[in-house]
């Protein structure tokens, strides 16, 4: 448990999933990926993939909790599923915008 | 949060694709190569000991490698004008040194010995390595550290020097431009110079996206229509000025026979409603964007996209037709709000100042802080009216003439004068006057014959009387910066003598 700050680098300690947060609640959270706590050094985790939790995370991506409080970026691709205390995350929807620059 | 990051995702998910060409030396860089560059000059410019990494160059593959390895070493890049004279880049560099400076190698002995620059001609700086290597050291993620510091055009007065944080960067790209999104065959021509927002913007939007940049280092027309066709370029930026030019180049022409250019995005000022019609003839097969922002607001922050131009020039109602005059609406992330002089929010259609809340506004200037008021607005300066949920801009609000206590748009005398068969180009300003406060002003280039009274009879059919010019000046041509934007401090300089 943890209170994320914006701009926050976290890895995942069962797969090569990393994420930086974009924005995040004042509040401490429970974030894993693949079903264990994500962490500033990716300490690896003896759980190992939780096969619950092993959709994969796709790069360039941004994911949102259920109230759209906390909202990160994978920025490396993994195999396990970003989750707050046990609620996986969800992709944001993007409007496709036209090239303006 | 750094820019860096953004860099790092596209070397790590497409590392051999070409990221920036120069055709001038026909050399390219991949996503890989740059990276690798950015950490090796990250150390050159820490080692250096400056704090600050100041490019004074035309376009070439040794910006964007400045722009990273700047963020990576945790300095702000600052590009300057090199248009401007040697005594006016003198008190920009007093401003910003001690730096890090590259510049050409015609320039680079002037400003050799000088106690607090260090000196790079851009060959030197693409050629330079650490003395003492080390591959430990990474980049910041502290959101607030400044990427950026950027001098404004300065039409109005000093230049100003805006700052941008890597939150506010990040903020942009994040919000308006999906990771990836280009194939590898496509290909942007990037014109504007290196010291407009809209060039870093081009620079960052197309390293997240994977969109290979072709670098244009001095504008012109023809050579730009050459280079798109040459290098199958996909999608361009372009000021107001070039699309003149571009439009003009191809006098004559029914198409400009270039099915490839799927997008051409404009902005950076005023463009006539004339130009964009023509401009869409003249592209067939292209989309054309309208997008509106400011240095302050890290680029782009309103957008009228593709759809809503062919919407508009193909509708029989004119509200809709109208919108091909407005900036479109704002980007996810962005709100507007227009107020009064004293900062009341106005209801919707009323004619007020722009001002703009969101993640990429920074709004703040080196030595002045930040200009945001305690809700996080800025202020824009620009008069304008929302209609609908579109934007219409009506100038600078500084431009706005009270005569008699009515308040005028230049803008929309201006766009009167320009639907006139025989007006080239026009200006509207106020200037002192005695019995109004200011009176209205119009200096006109023309392309044809017309008597002044014949345009103020024109005028008067189509406004209010008070919107009709006192006096019409027909001038050879209007002084624009190089940016396209009308210097209209000149020309009432010119005016009243």
């Amino acid at each position: 448990m943890a209170v994320l700050s914006t701009g926050q680098r976290l890895k995942s300690g069962v797969c090569t999933t990393e994420i930086m947060v974009i924005t995040a609640p004042p509040e401490d959270l429970d974030l894993t990926c693949g079903g264990s706590p994500m962490t500033a050094n990716g300490d690896e985790s003896n759980a190992g993939l939780n096969p619950d939790f092993a959709d994969g995370s796709t790069i360039g991506k941004r994911y949102v909790n259920a109230d759209g409080k906390l909202e990160i970026l994978c920025v490396k691709p993994g195999d396990g599923s970003l989750a707050i205390a046990g609620d996986k995350l969800k992709l944001k929807d993007s409007k496709k915008l036209p090239k303006t620059d | 949060m750094n820019i860096m990051m953004l860099l790092e995702m596209a070397a790590s998910a497409f590392p051999t694709r070409k990221a920036f060409f120069d055709p001038t030396v026909d050399q390219d860089i991949s996503y890989e190569e740059l990276l690798h560059e950015a950490r090796v000059k990250s150390q050159v410019l820490r080692e250096s000991g400056t704090c600050r990494c100041v490019l004074l160059d035309t376009t070439n593959l040794g910006i964007p490698i400045a722009l990273f390895s700047s963020a990576w070493a945790g300095i702000p890049y600052v590009p300057i004008n090199y248009r401007l004279t040697f005594d006016e880049i003198d008190a920009l560099l007093e401003r910003v040194q001690p730096a890090f400076l590259i510049t050409d190698s015609e320039r680079e002995p002037r400003y050799h010995g000088r106690k607090a620059l260090r000196v790079a001609s851009r060959d030197e700086f693409r050629d330079s390595t650490p003395i003492n290597a080390n591959d430990d050291f990474h980049w910041s993620m502290e959101p607030d550290e400044v990427a950026v510091l950027l001098f404004t055009s300065g039409t109005t007065g000093i230049p100003k020097a805006a700052v941008m944080r890597q939150r506010h960067l990040c903020s942009y790209i994040l919000g308006s431009v999906e990771f990836m999104s280009a194939n590898e065959d496509e290909a942007t021509l990037v014109s504007v110079p290196p010291y407009h927002i809209a060039g870093i913007g081009a620079i960052l939007s197309s390293v997240y996206s994977g969109r290979r940049v072709i670098q244009m280092s001095q504008f012109d027309a023809e050579e730009w229509l050459q280079l798109v066709r040459d290098h199958n370029v996909t999608t361009a930026f372009v000021v107001p000025t070039m699309l003149a030019r571009i439009v003009k180049a191809l006098d004559g022409k029914s198409t400009a026979g270039l099915p490839n250019l799927q997008s051409i995005a404009y902005g950076g000022g005023k463009m006539p409603r004339s130009i964009v019609e023509r401009a869409l003839e003249l592209f067939p097969d292209t989309e054309f964007t309208n997008a509106y922002g400011l240095t302050e607001t890290s680029s782009t922050i309103t957008v009228l996209g593709p759809d809503e131009h062919r919407e508009a020039l193909a509708s029989k109602d004119v509200d809709v037709r109208r919108r091909l005059a407005s900036v479109g609406t704002p980007l996810p992330g962005i709100e507007l709000d227009i107020r009064d002089s004293d900062g009341n929010s106005l209801l919707d259609g009323s004619h007020g100042e722009v001002y703009v809340r969101g993640d990429q506004v920074s709004g703040e200037y080196e030595g002045r802080g930040s200009t945001l008021d305690s809700d996080g607005w800025f202020c824009t300066r620009d008069a304008g009216y929302i209609e609908n949920g579109y934007l219409f801009l009506e100038g600078r609000s500084d431009d706005v003439i009270v005569r008699g206590g009515e308040n005028l748009s230049p803008g929309e005398i201006e766009d009167v004068l320009l639907d006139h068969a025989c007006v080239e180009d026009a200006a509207v300003v106020g200037i002192p006057s005695d019995e109004w406060g200011e009176s209205v002003v119009a200096v006109v280039c023309l392309d044809g014959v017309v008597s002044p009274s014949e345009l103020q009879d024109w005028v008067r059919n189509r406004m209010r009387s008070s919107r009709v010019p006192e006096t019409i000046e027909f001038w050879e041509e209007l002084p624009y910066n190089e940016t396209g934007k009308l210097l209209r401090r000149v020309i009432r300089e010119r005016l009243s003598p």
